[in-house]
């Protein structure tokens, strides 16, 4: 199993050419990323091919006494350039893409259990004339399920040569190193070229039957499983168990231990404090750039958690099952099956639900994902709304002791974000995003248990990806809102929150925001809670604490003082709608690679929230 | 018998005759296996009786009823279908 098979004679004439760089290349659900994993040791980069959404992962392989590197491709079925992830690859392949050498080898990955589909991926690529080494992955599972492949005849029929591996189990990868060491001759280039898909198909099954392929029996375990897990009752109700576990432990452990991990952090800059000489220094360090930290790595839980489940689920095969169940529900607002678990983990976070959203390989269904997850009432929310339903709204039975008004009120709220984030999925689906020519087809890969290393790998991935490439944004406006807060200094002090410039923005836009029932304390709070939407609890605090009419209360009472009733609903509704939040636009930047949809995102969600905000307050005012 | 793939029942398998859908999701269709001459089985429905999952090339994908309606199919050839695991 683990020999290569050299079945063209490399014509020895040729002069050895130097292999730097290698491209891998394979359709979705190929083992690609866990090859890719085995073949680089974790020595990998993770980026965003320019001007795309596309991730771009690039890793170096140690040949002998020389380092490769190897690019992994966005998992692909042709190189027909219609979709973003098969021009990229095609572009890569052709060395057109901006900033990366053509590649001098390829890596064919295909997965040997499906191999009948998964060749007509080897037609259009071997037709590119480069050295290739076809990688029949899974060979472990196809010999386990008694299925075959000649492989050497393959490799007389592709011309290149063919060794079956595992990459789970990291056999038959000494192949791999070994035709890099060798790779002098091009693949022979007498195939058929065969730019059509259909015709491409044929020559697939053609070869595999030729090959003596024989498929794996798919295993009975794993059809009796999805009997129960696809049934009619059954189903559903192991769907919702998943989801609310899902659910309950992001919001119920990840939001927990980012708590924890916040006072942790406030600890110890507390404990750093008297070390530092009183002043603007202290200030720099502890409150600005050291919070900037913390208000980074305090998702980390959150993102961790999630991607833990995902992980889980993608790997055991659940995740597609979960999809099957949820798009019937889903195609009512135009998303599809896919959707649902990073939208329903906005209720506890949007930042890592929209890192979760690359599950869905629909790129329109993504962005409209995308868009909508912020307005799902996250945890963020919650302390300012609970202040404010606290403050003005009288606890009165509603339904019996069930329901009383406070209840009822924050329960209107949690409905007035699904609804806008239903109207806007369903507008952005009926035009822009609307979906021409993609038909929803969900593969239903076999059970499998997930491996911890594949799980692990993942949760070092999309943590290392959230802190380099969102983390520089959310410490960068956190440091901007600081310098706000503590400029211009009084005799090298940090002025009164009051007489900071912040202070004087809020003065700045009281004008504004005085038909939606705000003050310029309210101003000052919603600037300083672009960082995150909890600060403006902290914001109020301070404002108030200062001001010698409400110093001596607390600041709910403060608040009842200030703010008018209807001008506290409409700051509810204020925050419901708008994006304060600037690690969820950091993210959104990252995964959309570009500025362009952050901030539509930001002025449509702000332009709601303000007009929203405008019409509670007036229709209140009115009533009264 | 022609039949259309969404009329199929669970077990009931198909070779498909024709695919009448725009050429680009035809494309997409194809990459997963459908295609005329292809030998498909309806496998199950999701429990909310869409989308339909069929198997096919050994592998299970799932298809929405909107699709799936527009995608012909002969039934006349089951005995040739079941022999082909």
């Amino acid at each position: 199993m683990n020999q290569l098979l050299q079945i063209v004679p490399s014509s020895a004439t040729k002069s050895r050419r130097q292999i730097r760089t290698v491209a891998l290349i394979g359709p979705p659900n190929s083992g690609k990323t866990t090859l890719f994993n085995r073949l680089t040791n974790l020595r990998q980069k993770v980026g965003n091919y320019p001007g795309i959404t596309v991730e771009q992962h690039t890793g170096v392989m140690a040949v002998g006494d020389q380092e490769i590197t190897i690019v992994d491709l966005p998992g692909v079925y042709s190189l027909n350039p219609y979709s973003e992830d098969e021009r990229v690859a095609v572009n890569v392949l052709n060395g057109k893409m901006d900033g990366m050498p053509r590649p001098e080898a390829v890596l064919l990955v295909l997965d040997a259990t499906n191999l009948t589909r998964h060749l007509s991926l080897a037609a259009p690529v071997i037709a590119l004339g480069l050295p290739t080494l076809a990688l029949l992955n899974m060979g472990d599972l196809l010999a386990k399920r008694s299925g075959s492949i000649d492989a050497v005849k393959l490799a007389g029929d592709l011309g290149i040569p063919v060794a079956i591996v595992s990459a789970t189990i990291g056999t038959g990868l000494d192949a791999v190193g070994r035709f890099l060491q060798q790779a002098d001759s091009p693949a022979r280039t007498t195939l058929p070229i065969l730019q059509d898909v259909r015709e491409c198909r044929r020559w697939a099954a053609r070869v595999a039957s030729e090959s003596d392929y024989r498929p794996p029996l798919s295993p009975a375990w794993s059809r009796r499983l999805d009997d129960i897990l696809l049934h009619k009752v059954w189903g559903p109700l192991v769907f919702m168990i998943v989801v609310g576990a899902v659910f309950q432990t992001v919001f119920g452990l990840g939001q927990p231990l980012s708590n924890a991990l916040q006072d942790l952090l406030t600890e110890m800059a507390q404990k750093a404090a008297p070390f530092i000489a009183n002043g603007f220094l202290r200030s720099l360090l502890l409150d600005g750039i050291w919070k900037g930290v913390a208000s980074v790595l305090v998702f980390l839980p959150q993102i961790l958690v999630l991607f833990l489940f995902i992980g889980l689920l993608e790997d055991s095969g659940y995740l597609a099952r979960a999809a099957l169940i949820a798009d019937r529900t889903m195609s009512f607002v135009g998303l599809n099956g896919k959707a649902f678990i990073p939208l329903l983990s906005a209720y506890a976070c949007a930042v890592p639900a929209i890192m979760a959203s690359r599950t869905i390989e629909n790129k329109r269904d993504r962005l409209a994902t995308i868009l909508i997850a912020p307005f799902m009432t996250c945890s963020a929310r919650l302390p300012i709304y609970t202040l404010l339903i606290a403050a003005f709204i009288p606890e009165r039975p509603v339904v019996g002791v069930f329901l009383g008004t406070r209840a009822l009120a924050m329960l209107l709220l949690y409905v007035l974000g699904f609804v806008a984030a239903i109207g806007t999925a369903k507008m952005l689906k009926s035009s822009v995003l609307k979906s021409t020519s993609a038909p929803f087809v969900l593969e239903l890969p076999e059970y499998r248990w997930p491996t911890l290393r594949s799980v692990g790998l993942r949760l070092l991935d999309r943590g290392r990806v959230f802190v380099q490439q969102a983390g520089t944004v959310i410490l960068l406006v956190s440091l901007l809102v600081w310098g706000l807060t503590n400029l211009p200094l009084h005799q090298g002090h940090p002025p009164a929150l009051e007489d900071s410039v912040v202070a004087h923005l809020g003065h700045f836009i009281e004008p504004a925001i005085r038909p939606l029932g705000f003050n310029w304390k309210i101003g000052v709070g919603l600037l300083t809670s672009v960082v995150a939407r909890e600060v403006i609890v902290g914001t109020l605090g301070t404002l108030y604490g200062r001001d010698p009419q409400t110093r001596s209360v607390s600041l709910q009472a403060a608040l009842q003082h200030d703010l008018t009733f209807s001008g506290a609903m409409a700051l509810l509704v204020f925050f419901t709608f708008a994006m304060q939040c600037t690690s969820t636009l950091a993210v959104v930047r990252r995964e959309t690679n570009g500025w362009k949809w952050p901030v539509i995102q930001f002025i449509y969600m702000t332009g709601i929230a303000f007009l929203a905000a405008y019409i509670v307050n007036q229709t209140i005012a009115l009533l009264k | 018998m022609r039949v259309r793939l969404s009329d199929l029942e669970p077990g009931e398998a198909a070779v498909i005759e024709e695919v009448a859908l725009p050429e680009l999701e035809q494309q997409v269709l194809i990459r997963f296996g459908f295609f005329d001459g292809a030998e498909v089985r309806c496998s199950r429905r999701a429990p909310l009786g869409d989308p339909i999952v069929y198997s096919l090339d050994g592998s299970e994908v799932a298809l929405r009823t909107e699709t799936a309606c527009r995608i012909f199919a002969s039934t006349g050839e089951r005995k040739a279908c079941e022999q082909t695991r």
